[in-house]
């Protein structure tokens, strides 16, 4: 079977095309919506569209205050461009809890060959921290779709990183599945249970194949909502499985293996392997080959696997 | 002293280095660096102290490519004065190479800052003149911008700040191309007049062609005046200047020629 492949920039794209009938969504832009793929909007809404030049700290609380007015801005740059703002994010939009939707697109080391500068490992970490905000990584062109339309009725902040690249497209047909703050059960095992998020879903669905081979059937979940956590999927599986590794093209320091190793630790401890970057920078890379240098992609994965279960 | 001549033939055969880098990776930003090309070459042939045996040198000038994506223009005079190897080029945006996708001091000899996000060079340069001051070095700082990374604020904090602290040994040439990512500046966030803006934060203006060598050469000297001031040259160039279908347009700010392209770029640069 031919597996389509698609960017869930692309998806962005698309569900903000769609959401321009609504009169109060407007977008926001920092030199780079060739690139996030809000060019669409802009093309139909040039006057709901708002360029704000090379200026992200500008931008966010642009949206703060078109979002006290009545507005739904949704703002977009490079996920490592978001970060130059995250305290205009923190205090200006976080903090009264004005519901400005950030999207940072190229996120993580599959971006590629740009190098370590635009590789953003620390993203969802950051913006995990911040009360009132919702952290969204969809792992498709559909599911990315379907959230970021979803946020529209949500009255808070949101982030959600997109990536670059294209990658497996595991949502069509099942379109009815996707919700913010639910994770979405894609394949079952009882030996152990991979987390995964974004680029990393399929990676953890290649790795589950290669385990099943084995004879060592997993569960995996894709959380595409980092926050708030589906803490009682994470709870069932860690009672199911006993066993957990969580993936993501990010740093171990936070992101998701840091959210559901802090629920667990509490809650129900299991023994745990977290798939990630490993407190260092990236460098210019295919995505591919990025995915190998860092330890990332399904080989890895299945590894942690194993050494879970031998230990 | 190279003759206006001889710098004009290193900038042919940089320009010639760049889109080889381009279109080797199929990836990068050509515009940006053939626009800024003919001020490096004038800059580390004339005026930069430097030494590509001890790059390292403690009392070099500063040479800080702020608009860090431009990277294939300094790789291209990086190897032209023998910092990196001509072969290192074929590393541009390779895994584990020199020439990562925007300038890394960490990877590559002869940088000396490590670029990518825009608007962060000019707070390092001015800390870079700050340490000369404090050094009792006369040692130079010289900062490339491009007119869309002026649209950062924080440029601005550190154009106020390097006039506060009187650093004359602070040097800003910006490339105004007039593009930035996805258009013209016009289109994306108009700054009117650019001169007046830096003249009024009190910086030394100078307005040079920065395609016309003499020109160039011109504007390197006033930038040796010793007041107290920052300076900054204000070169007015155009993106992709020397590959005609590259001049001017947008389209070529980060993207790659194709066979046909490639081939039609070394006839106009004169590669048989
Ligand atoms: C902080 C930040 N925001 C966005 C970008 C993405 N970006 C890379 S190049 C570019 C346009 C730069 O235009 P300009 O400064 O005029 O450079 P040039 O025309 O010389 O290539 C943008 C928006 C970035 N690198 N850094
Ligand atoms: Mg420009």
């Amino acid at each position: 079977m031919m597996v389509r492949m698609a960017a869930t920039r692309d998806g962005y794209g698309d569900a903000l095309l769609e959401l321009g009938g609504n009169q109060r969504v407007v977008v926001l832009e920092a030199d780079l919506g060739k690139s996030t793929k809000s060019l669409h909007f802009r093309k139909q809404f040039p006057q709901r569209t708002i360029s704000c030049g090379i200026g992200e700290q500008n931008m966010f609380l642009v949206g703060a205050g078109l979002a006290a007015s009545g507005y739904i801005p949704f703002a977009s740059t490079f996920a490592i461009f978001t970060e130059r703002g995250f305290e205009q994010m923190r205090n200006g939009i976080a903090r009264p809890n004005l519901a400005v939707h950030v999207c940072g697109s190229h996120g993580g080391t599959h971006t590629g060959t740009d190098g370590s500068s635009a590789q953003s490992i620390e993203d969802l970490a950051i913006y995990r921290t911040l009360p009132n905000v919702t952290v969204l990584h969809p792992c498709d062109d559909v599911s990315t779709k379907i959230l970021t339309k979803q946020l529209v009725h949500l009255n808070s902040p949101s982030y959600t990183r997109t990536a670059r690249n294209k990658s497996p497209v595991l949502y069509d047909g099942r379109e009815d599945e996707i919700e913010i703050g639910k994770g979405v059960i894609h394949r079952d095992g009882n030996d152990a249970a991979i987390i995964a998020c974004g680029i990393l879903v399929s990676e953890a669905l290649q790795a589950a194949q290669e385990l099943s081979l084995e004879g060592i059937e997993v569960t995996v979940i894709d959380m595409h909502t980092i926050k708030p956590l589906d803490e009682a999927l994470v709870l069932d599986v860690a009672k199911k499985c006993g066993k957990i590794v969580t993936a993501e093209d990010h740093s171990i320091i936070g992101g998701l293996g840091g959210a559901v190793s802090e629920y667990l630790i509490e809650n129900y401890p299991v023994p745990m392997k977290r798939i990630g970057v490993a407190d260092r920078f990236g460098e210019s890379g295919e995505s591919e080959e990025m995915l190998n240098l860092l330890g990332l992609s399904a080989p890895f994965i299945a590894e942690a696997v194993r050494k879970l279960l031998n230990s | 002293m190279s003759s206006i001549a001889e710098l004009e033939e290193v900038a042919r055969k940089c320009r010639v280095r760049i889109v080889d880098m381009v279109y080797n990776a199929q990836a990068g930003h050509p515009g940006g660096s053939l626009s800024e090309i003919d001020i490096l070459v004038a800059l580390y042939g004339t005026t930069l102290r430097v030494d590509p045996k001890n790059p390292s040198w403690e009392d070099r000038d500063r040479f800080i490519l702020s608009k860090g994506h431009a990277s294939p223009g300094m790789y291209a005079i990086l190897a032209e004065h023998g910092f990196i190897q001509e072969h290192d080029l074929t590393s541009y945006r390779v895994l584990g190479g020199k020439c990562q996708g925007h300038v890394d001091a960490k990877w590559c000899p002869g940088v000396d800052f490590s670029a990518g996000s825009l608007g962060m060079g000019l707070s390092f340069g001015m800390g870079s003149a700050l340490a000369a001051r404090l050094d009792g070095s006369q040692r130079q700082a010289y900062v490339m911008l491009g007119d869309g990374e002026i649209q950062e604020g924080s440029v601005w904090e550190a154009a106020m700040a390097a006039v506060h602290h009187e650093l004359g040994n602070l040097n800003v040439i910006l490339d105004c191309n007039g593009i930035q990512n996805d258009d013209f500046c016009d289109e994306q966030m108009r700054m009117f007049d650019i001169p007046k803006k830096w003249e009024a934060f009190g910086w030394n203006v100078k307005i040079i062609d920065g395609h016309n060598m003499s020109e160039i050469l011109e504007g390197l000297e006033f930038l040796k005046n010793s007041n107290q001031k920052p300076n900054i040259l204000i070169a007015r160039t155009v993106k992709g200047k020397g590959v005609s279908y590259m001049e001017n347009n947008p389209s070529f700010h980060g993207a790659a020629p194709n066979d046909e392209q490639y081939a039609l770029a070394m006839k106009e640069l004169g590669v048989a």
